[in-house]
């Protein structure tokens, strides 16, 4: 049996070397497009472009929606920056809402008084972590994600959901697969774009852009990953707003 | 009764050893199920458990090469549904034949020092997680996970959180299916008493149980908060059908697995599911599912273990017990012994590989990452289970023989079925 192990083996390693090759090139995050891309419009955002109207947006999130003590280099306000250039005819304004540790059911009851306030074209609600880590019952999970989802609708704002961070250092702690797989349900019954911030993290490690399971005490790498979330969020955002390149500038 | 049905005469990677063996009439004759006449080895279900314990240990491992290997990515249901139901029909034919043998009594009082084993090393798996969690949380800090870190907070109490753990309602990720296994052990008399009687009215219960805890949403607390990630109430149905497959439902059940029509049936359905499960691996393809069967369909919970789950097992079982002969020669070849050496020894492997799984992400975390080093830390990991399967196969046949004659009754017993 010695024989064909080894060439197993010596096939693993020729694929990982290749694997390391690639990682080696540089510091990128560049995001496969079908992560990038969803059946599913954004009218609202679509119209408020078109018709040279303010494009107002709210991020509802936990804690993983922010960096701690800089705020300003988190992925909401990186998308903004994103959206402001790409959109240079508009304003755009970006407002944050942190609830921190709060399940997606005690979030999704105030998200109707939250958007009576504040008005905005297209809400961002970042969701699934807190309860993933309290393993909430994955079905009462998917029916405050589907509540909260039709309470947005139906206040008039677009919707985008922005699902957990991979995080592979809490991997045998926390089990992300129940909660991911209820949000994509809900993005499909609710025709709701999803951005795949796990799947996409994922991939930045797997394809070296970032070692996630490193220990670094800094805020830097945070940043940078951050500021790759808020672009690939834009590009994903303005994807679902089906917008002619043309009407992008 | 050995006939061209012999080769397909079980389900689900089985046969009993007594469904085709010259059967003493005594066996046959005697209650409702068939008497499991002790043999050689069913030397597939050694296999198969060894498959999914190496399934189950790569899947506990963070995505790599080897990940790739793995059934759950080609189709609905995963190693574990393998697992339990060969624990099942293992559990039953060990202590089906104690219970005929020496009566309910001393085969309760037999399950229930299994069981207590598997508590004890479920216990033991416990500390080595709180370790290890200990370790991480003090030394890891990364602000990007500042939030995921929260998980943490229940080191801050521990007199709760370690009580908790010994009633078996606070389980780390990974560490389920231990506390599974002893909540169907523990009902392992009752069902065995069952089917004593009429296995199949045992059969019909489960089934029962399965619709009614799906219907009335029935379930077990966890701690802090949550549920049971394996719904005892719905992952008993696999357990009992392996018991009721383990004595006598098997053979009788050789017709319908024999006729081509299941074996189109099965093949048509593994397809379906291949295909859905591919879906979600390429989201490109996604566009080709009908939006009605998606929102049918979805979600596929494990923890209740969906119907389509269940088919899917059903599917694949049948087709192996179809394709893979008891007597194939295969099954005597070097080259699974490493996997039937695992099987052989269930229950240690699988706290094995739950610990190497731990170990394996610690040293990923602290060691380096990348993908060389996650194709190796798999790898290392299977070659360490063979290793401490073929060391615990040598102390039974080696070092215990020339120790003592007198072995502890029942422990072979335990040892090659009961287990996990």
């Amino acid at each position: 049996m010695r024989p064909r192990f080894g060439a197993v083996l010596t096939l693993l390693a020729a694929l990982t070397v290749a694997g390391f090759a690639r990682a080696e090139d540089a510091q990128t995050c560049e995001v496969p497009a079908y992560l990038l891309t969803t059946d599913s419009t954004l009218s609202k955002v679509a119209d408020a472009i078109k018709n040279a109207r303010p494009l107002n947006v709210l991020v509802v999130g936990s804690r993983s929606s922010t960096i701690l003590s800089s705020e300003a280099s988190a992925y909401p306000a990186k998308l903004q920056a994103a959206l402001k250039e790409r959109l240079p005819s508009i304003p755009v304004t970006l407002s944050v809402e942190l609830q921190s540790g709060k399940t997606a059911e005690d979030v999704a009851a105030g998200l109707v008084k939250l958007v009576e306030a504040k008005r905005p074209t297209l809400v961002i609600w970042q969701t699934g972590t807190v309860d993933a880590m309290r393993s909430v019952d994955p079905d009462d999970f998917r029916g405050a994600v589907d509540e909260g989802v039709v309470a947005l609708q139906s206040a008039g704002a677009d919707v985008v959901m922005v699902n957990l961070q991979y995080s592979p250092r809490t991997e045998t702690m926390i089990s992300a697969p129940p909660y991911l797989d209820n949000m994509r349900v809900v993005a499909q019954q609710h025709d709701v774009p999803l951005f795949d911030r796990f799947a996409i993290m994922r991939h930045w490690n797997e394809a070296g852009d970032f070692d996630l399971f490193s220990n670094v005490h800094g805020t830097d790498m945070a940043k940078r990953v951050h500021a790759c979330l808020g672009r690939a969020l834009s590009k994903f955002v303005l994807d679902a707003a089906r917008l002619d390149p043309a009407q992008q500038n | 009764m050995t006939s061209i049905a012999d080769p397909i005469a079980g389900t689900p990677l089985t046969d009993t050893k007594g469904s085709h063996a010259k059967t003493d009439a005594a066996a046959v004759s005697a209650p409702a199920i068939a008497l499991p006449v002790a043999g050689e080895r069913e030397l597939r279900l050694d296999l198969f458990r060894g498959m999914a314990l190496w399934l189950i240990f790569v899947d506990h491992l963070p995505t790599n090469i080897l990940t790739w290997f793995t059934i759950r990515n080609y189709g609905f249901s995963d190693a574990t549904e393998i697992f339990i139901f060969i624990s099942g029909y293992t559990a039953a034919f060990v202590y089906g034949r104690a219970m005929l043998e020496a009566g309910f009594v001393v085969a309760t009082a037999r399950i229930l020092r299994r069981v207590w084993q598997i508590y004890v090393a479920h216990v033991f798996l416990f500390t080595i997680f709180l370790a290890e969690i200990s370790y991480v949380a003090t030394r890891f800090e990364n602000p990007l996970y500042s939030e995921e870190m929260g998980i943490m907070d229940f080191l801050k109490q521990p007199d709760v959180t370690i009580v908790q753990a010994l009633l078996l309602r606070f389980r780390p990720v990974n560490m389920d299916v231990l506390p599974l296994y002893i909540v169907l052990m523990l009902f392992l008399p009752l069902v065995l008493w069952l089917m004593k009687w009429r296995a199949d009215v045992a059969l019909t219960l489960s089934v029962l149980l399965y619709a009614l805890t799906w219907h009335f949403d029935w379930y077990l607390t966890a701690y802090p908060s949550g549920f049971w990630i394996f719904n005892p109430f719905c992952w008993q149905l696999l357990f009992v059908f392996g018991a009721w497959c383990a004595l006598g439902g098997a053979a009788r059940m050789s017709r319908i697995l024999s006729s081509p029509i299941t074996l189109w049936i099965c093949a048509a359905y593994l397809l379906f599911a291949f295909f859905v499960t591919l879906t979600w691996h390429l989201p490109q393809l996604s566009f080709l599912m009908p939006k009605r069967l998606e929102q049918w369909m979805y979600p596929i919970t494990k923890t209740d273990l969906d119907v389509l789950r269940f088919a899917h097992f059903l599917a694949l079982a049948a087709l192996t017990v179809r394709f893979l002969p008891r007597h194939w020669s295969g099954l005597k070849s070097p080259w699974l012994r490493p996997l039937i050496l695992c099987g052989q020894h269930s229950l240690e492997i699988f706290c094995l590989g739950v610990f190497l799984a731990f170990a394996g992400h610690f040293v990923l975390a602290e060691v380096s990452g990348g993908a060389l080093m996650h194709a190796l830390v798999s790898v290392l990991g299977i070659l360490i289970m063979w290793g401490m399967a073929w060391l615990i196969s040598w102390y039974k046949h080696s070092a215990d023989k020339g120790a003592s004659k007198t072995k502890a009754t029942g422990g072979n017993a335990d040892m090659a079925g009961g287990s996990v």
